[in-house]
């Protein structure tokens, strides 16, 4: 039975794509080898069947290239008209994505997906929009050619030396839920071609001279039918992964593809993408980032940004590894992904003078003993070369200074020539160089050193104030002094670039710690966000905003924020949604003002991060993107944390809760039942016997109190259950204890009977912040207690009086006093002073006490006075109580 | 001032609107024992007729009716009467009880109430009723304190008391609607104006002198009464 099931992650993961299959829209590609074979007719006569079949069937964009046959299908459609959008002064058309979501049809048509929106669309791509489509569950009908698909668009390059720029990720072809092949054979397409059928006229003849070669065709023709025939491949292997025919699955391949500043990285991702694809194999792509590559040209910089986008849109994981020995980096990593498979690209020539050092593949494959290294072989047809400016840019004030150095030292060198050997000078040139190196950098340095030399022949070789050298030995000694100016020099400037690297990683690691330190202090949610919001903006030098979602998941915005002007709430939400970046510097709604970035937690997402930098670069260097990541997957994790900590406290409030329900049900049965005997027995008493007056009227007052008594248990029991109910909800304000306690004492007129209540509270007792019902509910308790547990003829003491930052309240009887045993429990839930007490009430007078006291982040306590007699004290805190407006 | 039963043309007119039975028994037996002629109603429509056909001289309504909430039926009778209203009410929530005082309704008991207390209310309220037909205010009285509203002074004991303005706009804020519950709303609006509704604290304070400078113990005060979390109420 065992070997008959599949993996159950495999199944899971199929049972979830079914699910979001069965929401999302289906996707039916028209695939062709190349333009002119007949997709789009193709298509819409599909659309016309789908509409005879009464299906709500719109056209969302459709070129005719001036076909008559293509115009002739589609006056059959019905369509949408197109957006207009300005774009550098001409108006272009686009496809209506807003349009077309409202209006919703079953099925959409979309030609030529690879299409590139112009700038100001929502999405940069077409095939994005119609993700978007898809995901609304519309189904959507679309043409593609094999050249405009990625992981070939480099092979069809190379086949017919055009290459087109707009492709569309091989994921998006996969995730078709139908490919139709539109095969038409090359001798048939040139045939049409020549009619006229495919291109207007006048291009016809230049378009066939380029591309339309007969060769050129077969070979397309070849490479659409193996891609489908792969995909078709592909469904059968799911299909046998359904039925579980296959006994033992490969383990998981996951292959890494290493990427540099080179020109080929772009085919290197393209042949990964490839490779991953043939193997089912999860991969990623990583750059290494060593010192030396960190004095990269902004262009380079850029094209290992473009390198790792094009992998993240091919499929891929990407990251940005940081490291001193490139090798031993991308190894650690490897090993930790448990990656078996290592894509290099083949090493270009390296100039003469590096001969003498080891080239990368060499070196890796002796480190790597438990891994396999492919090398990816030099495309033919490369890329434009580039120039490439390596080094950093150096101002020329730079320059000028060095050589105002080397002049300084040469007429400063000038009198103490008398005093000193040559020697010394060209120690003293020595310094300047290395001087000149530490403030400039290398280039300054290596300028400083040939000024040096050419000084020191001009000024100070005899013959002096010529070049020309009296004793040949000076020529050796020229060439030691630029080779140890030079090398000198180069120490220098490297000195001080790693003290500056090293100055600002030192810098981040403060800036995180100190980060992670506050945020692990935070208890709320918004002590989060206001930490992360200090932090961010002064790292990034940013406008930040993090927003977070309400209960229906919908992304909030604080009104509070500076920054909510620059938020579009509809890319947050997007984001938040796909747990994707976006916004300016990614690949959608780059148009946008910030960047947005999803706070992924390891659970679910929890918010947006939203950074509008001053200058693009702040989010576009991967050392920057680096620290952004870790920032926000700290915040992510402590707002976790924090969502944890709310809903552990609400577990353990309705724990609390259950179990006082459970105790209420057996005591208030007990002691309801009670009175009630009492009631019905005194009823029946005076309805059936008919007593005398005096025992009529004793029966009736008997029945009186005991009624009381009961409704006063009532209201305490009521009052309980609304606080256990609600959690504890307090309507909390400003109130008078003056006001308070006349209340209460009012309520209990009728009880007090024989006993004596002296009421002190000082005239200007300062307001209490707390809820007045709940209070009063505590004194007439207390009041109440102190009534049942002593005789009549006792006083009661009731005071108030405020102390620095608390207020108290004090209960004060003269009667026999708290019994010592019972003292510790006198608060619990149920208890009661003495036990099998004829004394009414289930004890829950003093519980609820202490449960309102403590919801108010104050104390009950319970004593007995030196002269005998039970004292309770209630203490409040004092707020600060809010200003009254003197003017009134 | 008592009524005299026989009386029969001048008979003071309650009309009770209560859809419990036993309750509707015991308030007739007590009301009609004190003299006055009592009317029932069990539901809210029954209730409006009899408002409109007996024409009493004092509501008392319960606000749990099954054709309807009991302040639909007092903001009914407001448009058209300025007949004084008692709600009962088993809902001692103060939100209730505070709404029910919106709505037009002159005071409140609380179920379970005692027969004493609900006499006491009938009669408090008739009493100012009869108190305020063709008599001007000139004069607002209570305990031992004279308020002369032409003259604007106040004495007690016969001494003259310092009050401020907004706490003599207070006092004659509840005098006006003497025993009546005013609630905080309604009292901030009246004393401070529409932007203080959300400044419940300034009237403890000013309630808090005034109880200072008017009760004999400002603790357990006998005139100037705290409706708690609903409101004040002059005696």
């Amino acid at each position: 039975m065992l070997n008959k099931r599949s993996d159950p992650d495999r199944l899971l993961a199929e049972i979830k794509e079914e699910a979001s299959a069965a929401k999302r829209g289906k996707l039916k590609i028209f695939f062709g080898a190349c333009a002119g074979v007949g997709k789009t007719c193709a298509m819409l006569r599909a659309a016309q069947q789908a509409l005879s079949e009464g299906l709500d069937v719109l056209v969302g964009v459709v070129e005719t290239h001036g076909r008559s046959e293509t115009a002739e299908l589609l006056a059959t459609l019905p369509q949408l008209p197109l957006l207009s959008v300005t774009y550098r002064a001409h108006q272009v058309s686009e496809f209506d994505l807003d349009a077309a979501l409202q209006r919703a049809p079953q099925l959409i048509l979309i030609d030529e997906l690879a299409h590139s929106n112009v700038s100001g669309c929502r999405h940069a791509k077409r095939w994005q929009d119609v993700e978007l489509l898809l995901a609304r569950g519309i189904d959507v009908y679309g043409t593609l050619n094999v050249q405009h698909l990625d992981s070939l668009n480099e092979v069809v390059g190379r086949i017919t030396g055009v290459r087109v720029w707009e492709t569309v990720p091989d994921r998006f072809f996969e995730q078709a839920s139908e490919i139709n092949l539109v095969d038409l054979p090359p001798d048939d397409l040139l045939q049409r071609l020549k009619e006229g059928k495919v291109y207007l006229p006048e291009q016809a003849a230049q378009a066939a001279q380029n591309f339309f070669r007969k060769g050129n065709l077969i070979a397309l023709r070849e490479l659409a039918l193996r891609r489908t025939a792969d995909r078709v491949d592909g469904q059968m292997r799911a299909y046998r992964a359904e039925r579980a025919i296959k006994h033992v699955w490969p383990a998981h391949e996951r292959l890494i593809v290493c990427i540099g500043p080179g020109l080929f990285g772009a085919q290197w991702v393209r042949s990964a993408a490839r490779l991953a694809s043939e193997l089912k194999a999860d991969w990623l792509c990583v750059y290494v980032e060593t010192p030396a590559l960190q004095r990269l040209a902004k262009t380079e910089r850029q094209r290992i940004l473009d390198y790792l986008r094009l992998a993240e849109s091919l499929g891929a994981e990407t990251a940005t590894l940081g490291g001193h020995d490139a090798i031993a980096t991308l190894l650690a990593y490897a090993r930790s992904r448990n990656a078996n498979k290592l894509l290099v690209g083949r090493p270009q020539a390296l100039p003469w003078y590096l001969a003498w050092r080891p080239r990368f593949v060499d070196a890796l494959t002796r480190q790597a003993s438990d891994i396999d290294i492919y090398v990816i072989g030099l495309a033919v047809h490369a890329e434009p070369q580039r120039p490439a400016a390596r080094l950093p840019r150096i101002p020329w004030q730079h320059y000028a200074w060095a050589t105002l150095a080397c002049a300084c030292t040469a007429l400063l060198a000038t009198p103490l020539l008398h005093v000193f050997d040559l020697s010394n000078v060209v120690m003293l040139f020595l310094l300047t160089v290395m001087g000149v190196a530490i403030r400039g950098g290398r280039g300054p340095g290596a300028w400083a050193a040939a000024c040096s030399v050419s000084l020191f022949d001009f000024f100070f070789v005899p013959p002096r104030f010529s070049f020309s050298v009296a004793d040949a030995q000076y020529l050796f000694t020229f060439a030691l002094m630029l080779a140890v100016a030079l090398i000198i020099g180069q120490l220098a400037a490297q000195l001080r670039f790693g003290a500056t690297i090293a100055h600002l990683r030192a810098h981040r690691a403060q800036e995180l710690a100190a980060l992670s330190k506050e945020l692990s202090a935070a208890l709320s949610a918004e002590q989060v966000v206001d930490t992360a919001h200090r932090h961010l903006s002064g790292v990034f030098r940013s406008q930040v905003a993090i927003l977070l979602p309400d209960q229906h998941e919908k992304i909030q915005i604080a009104a509070s924020s500076a920054e909510s002007s620059k938020v579009d709430t509809a890319v947050a939400q997007w984001v938040y949604d796909q747990q994707q970046v976006a916004g300016l510097g990614t690949q959608t709604l780059s148009a946008a003002a910030a960047h947005y970035l999803p706070l992924k937690a390891p659970m679910r997402t929890r918010g947006v991060l939203v950074l509008a930098p001053p200058a693009m670069q702040l989010i576009e260097e991967p050392e920057e993107k680096r620290l952004l990541d870790t920032f926000a997957a700290q915040i992510a994790l402590a707002l976790e944390r924090v969502h944890y900590v709310a809903v552990a406290q609400d577990v353990l409030v309705s724990m609390e809760g259950e179990r006082l329900r459970n105790a209420l049900l057996a005591a208030v049965s007990h002691d309801l039942r009670t009175p009630l005997t009492v009631l019905i027995g005194l009823s029946s008493t005076l309805l059936e016997r008919d007593p005398p007056l005096a025992i009529r009227q004793e029966l009736a007052r008997s029945i009186q109190q005991e009624a009381q008594q009961m409704s006063e248990l009532l209201s305490n029991l009521l009052d309980m259950a609304r606080l256990q109910v609600g959690g504890i909800h307090l309507k909390k304000d400003w109130q008078s204890l003056e006001e308070i306690i006349g209340s209460a004492c009012a309520q209990m007129t009728q009880v007090l009977g024989g006993h004596l209540l002296r009421v002190t509270v000082p005239a200007d007792l300062p307001l209490c912040e707390c809820d007045p019902i709940l209070l009063q509910r505590v004194l007439v308790n207390l009041l109440d207690n102190a009534v049942k547990f002593t005789p009549p003829g006792s006083h009661i003491k009731l005071s108030a009086r405020s102390q620095q930052t608390s207020m108290l309240i004090v209960v004060e009887d003269d009667g026999p006093g708290l019994p010592l045993e019972s003292m510790p429990k006198l608060f619990e839930k149920f208890t009661r002073g003495e036990s099998e007490s004829n004394k009414p009430g289930v004890g829950l007078g003093l519980a609820l006490c202490k449960a309102i006291v403590e919801a108010h982040a104050g104390t009950i306590s319970a004593e007995n006075c030196a002269s005998g007699g039970a004292r309770f004290s209630v203490s409040l805190p004092l707020g600060l109580a809010p200003e009254l407006d003197t003017r009134l | 001032m008592k009524l005299c039963v026989g009386e029969a043309m001048n008979l003071t007119r309650i009309l009770l609107i209560e859809d419990e039975q036993h309750i509707r028994r015991f308030v007739r037996m007590a009301l009609e024992a004190e003299g006055f002629s009592l009317f029932e109603a069990a539901t809210l429509k029954q209730g409006l007729i009899e408002t409109a056909t007996r024409q009493p001289d004092f509501v008392i309504v319960d606000l749990g009716l099954p054709d309807g909430d009991g302040k639909a039926l007092i903001r009914q009778v407001r448009s058209w009467s300025e007949v004084p209203i008692l709600v009962l009410s088993a809902r001692d929530r103060e939100e209730e009880k505070v709404a029910a005082l919106n709505a037009g309704a002159d005071d409140y008991l609380s179920k379970p109430f005692g027969v004493p207390e609900l006499l006491a209310r009938v009669r408090a309220h008739l009493r100012r009723r009869q108190a305020s037909h063709g008599q001007t205010e000139a004069q607002l009285c209570f305990g031992d304190v004279v308020v002369d509203i032409a003259a604007h002074t106040v004495t007690r004991a016969d001494i003259p008391v310092h009050l401020t303005p907004i706490e003599y706009r207070l006092l004659l804020t509840l005098g006006k609607l003497r025993g009546r519950v005013v609630t905080h709303d309604k009292l901030l609006f009246e004393v401070w104006g529409s932007h203080y509704q959300d400044r419940a604290h300034y009237l403890r304070i000013y309630m808090g002198h005034l109880r200072q400078k008017l009760e004999r113990s400002p603790a357990q005060p006998e005139f100037l009464l705290t409706e708690l979390g609903v409101g004040y109420r002059l005696l």
